[in-house]
């Protein structure tokens, strides 16, 4: 018999799952590969076949204006994989369409969570838990100082902002993937109707939201738009154009940023940011180290994020877990 | 606590002037006495509890969190008090209501070594994270959130709408909490008695003579010297030196300080003497030797020897217990000279009045005047009163032409505010030797201002335009554009590649026409050095 899990096998541009010749997230194009969700350090275009959630292929297809070799995978459904592997597709509670991926082979289950998060979020199904031997598990926010606030405070934080200040409008920097139509949906769940204004580069995936089912209200792109109309409004823009030459066509912005950077003050300031809103799409500390709790695995084997922290509280638990060195995760989203 | 948590926040995220005098002024007038008296003082020069220090914090967390686990997220956060605010464990029971400002003031300043091991913690336990971030900060004295001790004067006069340089006065009078300050100012008592104490006084300040000539039968000059403007004060036994600030900076001048032993309220130019080009041996060195004192808080005796402090008297406010101030300057000059037998020499001179025929004459003397430690000339109304503040026709200064250099744009930096979009704080370099011939640009100094807004629009362009590298706010350039950089005086510095320090640099012309190989060498820069 094989050693344990000598089936997959973390390789540094991503996880190949060998009798099955399937990569999940590869970094570089392959002819099999599974996606977890959308982001692009995830996803990327010219593999040979892409299973993932008809969302996340809706997504890539967007990005990469190519569907060849689309094969969607509904929540919940098991598809076999050559080399006798079953892959099931879970949802991950990251954004629109993102999955975790349950892989089962020789009696043995693994478990790759993709990025994921255990709070509620109006655009996509929660996190479910399932137990396994190996949980692969992200660690982006792996470090105990990250202890995301609810939500519904940062929104608060928000809207206050935005009365305090009529004659000026408040600039939200959020990934244009997951977290602006998160954003946006919190927004409309704490009443706010009022229109809310896309930077160009927004309008194209809230769309696709909508087309998903997901209500996201009255959208505007701020193009067309005056000074004047834009004053006591909120505008939603990637973060790269926060303090750009594209937000000099606003009346005064406040720089808000979404991101669950934004709980340490320096990364706030280093980017100019005024109001920090605390919103992430991923686990933090507290749900990060509960989770492997809960599904009690085997091993845990930690990717992309902040590694050695949480091997470290692996070991302080008697847990058994592992590193990984994959690369060029973590680049775009949070 | 919890609006003083608040306060501390919005301060370190906000960049406008206007906007921290907003909040502060907001604290002030919505929060009771004496919790806004305590945060005013915690703003500003900061509180001290002997008991609680940043090590005690390091060791609180050592008794909670993992080591590993520490190291790991101090690295990340980059700051003990941040980092301890975030990882301090919830209570399990619900602990006591959040403490106000002076209850918290209050515990603090009663805790002990003894007992601050058992104490602080349940301090902390009665606050959240931000809570527990500005009270770390407040009990260990550096809050570090952009606010002078004149920003906070400026924001308490815009509170109460009262006279900022009055406030100025009182403040120093007053101890932490301040109540009397506030019961002059938010509800109209008597203002505190200043006469017994060594307070500061606002000083008189002058406005830059532009194309103005002035006629000296009204009008009379002395040099304006490169130093520190101070004001000493002796009140009943107790001497002070402050800054132009208002800043207590006795701890790095005691012999000066010491030195002063009548009842009197001073004001001139804090040197230090040593050798210089031109000028009277055991004159004044140039600024860059003051600079070895200045920012410390105690002295080592080896820097007195080295570096012995005086200052040079320019006026003369209250003498004897005889408020001078609304006497004309004539008078006032009259009554410093007559004092000068009365003060130690070594540690007092008396800034001479320059003879000039007329205004060409002086106009002839400021070109020639090659100290070091002349910065350019002072013009003062004969019969000006002694004014808290800028008032115009009274005082001018005039200071020397700035000294010129051509230098290459080598990166540019993001401003902040209203200038967050544009590059616009730019650092420039000279050749280390002949460009032709393989010379490498060193950098020489940095300069934001200089230049117009349509100036600016084109400079951020050309930047964005002629990037080679980014560094997070940071872009380098192509090296192809040259300044014009004005500045008033250059020195040897140790800190710098160049081996340079400019003072008051700025951009004065764009050459937009000027080769980059053209620009100047450091060997030119280095000749201008006159310490």
């Amino acid at each position: 018999m094989a050693a344990p899990f000598s089936w997959i096998r973390p390789e540094p541009h991503g996880i190949h799952v060998v009798p099955a010749d399937c990569w999940i997230d590869p970094s570089q194009p392959v002819a099999n590969a599974l996606v977890t969700h959308g982001h692009a350090d995830h996803a990327r275009g010219g593999h040979g076949r892409t299973m993932a959630t008809a969302e996340t292929l809706a997504i890539m297809e967007l990005r990469y204006q190519t569907r060849e070799g689309a094969l969607p995978v509904a929540y919940g459904e098991t598809i076999a994989l050559p080399g006798g592997v079953k892959a099931t597709f879970v949802p991950a509670g990251h954004v629109l369409g993102s999955a975790q991926i349950v892989l089962e082979h020789a009696g043995e289950r693994v478990v790759v969570t993709g990025d994921y998060k255990r709070r509620p979020d109006p655009t996509c199904p929660p996190f479910e838990c399932v137990p396994c031997d190996v949980l692969v598990t992200e660690a982006t926010f792996g470090l105990p100082v990250f202890c995301h606030p609810p939500v519904e405070r940062e929104i608060g934080k928000l809207l206050k902002a935005r009365a305090d200040h009529p004659d000026r409008c408040v600039l939200v920097g959020a990934y244009a993937l997951g977290k602006a139509q998160r954003l946006i949906a919190e927004l409309r769940r704490a009443g706010h109707d009022d229109p809310i204004w896309l930077h160009g580069a927004m309008e194209r995936m809230c769309g696709l939201y909508e087309e998903f089912g997901v209500t996201l209200g009255d959208l505007r792109p701020v193009g067309d738009a005056t000074k004047d109309e834009l004053r006591g409004a909120i505008v939603i823009c990637p973060p790269s154009a926060l303090n750009d030459r594209w937000s000099r066509r606003l009346p005064d912005p406040i720089a808000a940023m979404a991101s669950g950077w934004m709980c340490v003050r320096q990364r706030a300031r280093q980017r100019m940011v005024e109001l920090p809103l605390v919103i992430s799409d991923h686990a933090d500390w507290g749900e990060l180290t509960a989770t492997i709790e809960e599904v009690n695995p085997a091993e845990s084997w930690i990717t992309h994020g902040r590694e050695e922290a949480l091997l470290r509280w692996c070991q302080l638990h008697q847990r058994r877990a592992r590193a990984l060195a994959l690369v060029g995760y973590g680049d775009e989203d949070d | 606590m919890i609006g003083f948590a608040a306060l501390v926040d919005a301060l370190v995220y906000t960049r406008s002037r206007n906007e921290k005098l907003r909040l502060i002024a907001r604290y002030l007038q919505a929060t009771p006495d004496p919790d806004r008296g305590w945060a005013l003082a915690a703003l500003t020069e900061g509180l001290s509890f002997s008991a609680v220090k940043g090590g005690t914090i390091r060791t609180l967390m050592a008794e909670r969190v993992d080591p590993v686990l520490w190291a790991l997220s101090r690295d990340f956060v980059g700051d003990t008090a941040e980092t301890a605010s975030l990882l301090w464990p919830q209570p399990e029971t619900d602990a006591m209501p959040p403490p106000s400002v002076s209850e918290a003031v209050d515990l603090l300043s009663r805790m002990t070594r003894m007992t601050v091991m058992s104490e602080l913690p349940r301090l902390l336990d009665r606050l959240d994270a931000d809570g527990r971030y500005a009270l770390i900060k407040l009990a260990t004295g550096a809050m570090r959130v952009g606010v002078s001790a004149r920003l906070a004067k400026t924001a308490f006069a815009l509170a109460f709408a009262v006279d900022v340089e009055q406030v100025e006065e009182y403040w120093h009078a007053l101890e932490p909490p301040y109540r009397e300050l506030f019961a002059w100012a938010a509800e109209g008592a008597e203002p505190p008695d200043t006469s017994e104490r060594p307070l500061f006084r606002p000083f008189m300040l002058a406005h830059a003579l532009e194309d103005e000539v002035l006629d000296l039968a009204d009008y009379v000059a002395e040099w304006k010297w490169d130093g520190v403007r101070v004001q000493a004060v002796h009140a009943r036994g107790e001497s002070r030196l402050y800054s132009r600030t208002g800043d207590d900076v006795t701890g790095a001048f005691p012999e000066v300080a010491d030195a002063l032993e009548i009842p009197a309220v001073l004001d001139g130019e804090l040197l230090v003497r040593g050798n210089h080009q031109g000028g009277e041996s055991g004159g004044a060195a140039s600024f860059n030797a003051l600079q070895q004192r200045l920012g410390r808080k105690t002295v080592p005796k080896a820097m007195l020897a080295e570096y012995p402090a005086f200052v040079r008297l320019y006026d003369v406010l209250i003498l004897d217990g005889e408020d001078l101030r609304e006497l004309p300057w004539e008078v006032r000059r009259a009554r410093l000279e007559a004092l000068m037998p009365r003060l130690p020499s070594d540690r007092f001179d008396l800034s001479p009045v320059i003879e000039a025929d007329n205004f060409e004459h002086l106009a002839e003397l400021r070109a020639g005047a090659r100290d070091a430690a002349i910065e350019g000339l002072m013009l003062k109304r004969r019969d000006s009163p002694y004014v808290a503040g800028r008032k115009t026709g009274l005082w001018y200064k005039w200071k020397r032409d700035p000294l010129l250099v051509d230098c290459v744009l080598m990166y540019a930096q993001r401003g902040s505010g209203k200038r967050s979009s544009f590059y616009s704080d730019y650092t420039f370099g000279c050749w280390n030797g002949d460009p032709d011939e393989g010379a490498e640009l060193l950098p020489v100094g940095k300069a934001y201002f200089g230049f117009t807004d349509e100036e600016l629009r084109q400079l951020d362009r050309y930047v964005r335009n002629h990037t080679v590298n980014r560094f997070g706010p940071v872009r380098e350039t192509d090296r192809s554009l040259v300044f014009e950089v004005a500045f008033d005086s250059v020195h040897a510095s140790k800190r710098h590649k160049s081996g340079l320090a400019m003072r008051f640099p700025r951009i004065s012309r764009i050459r937009w026409d000027k080769p980059a190989h053209e620009a100047d060498r450091i060997e030119t820069l280095r000749a201008l050095i006159r310490d």
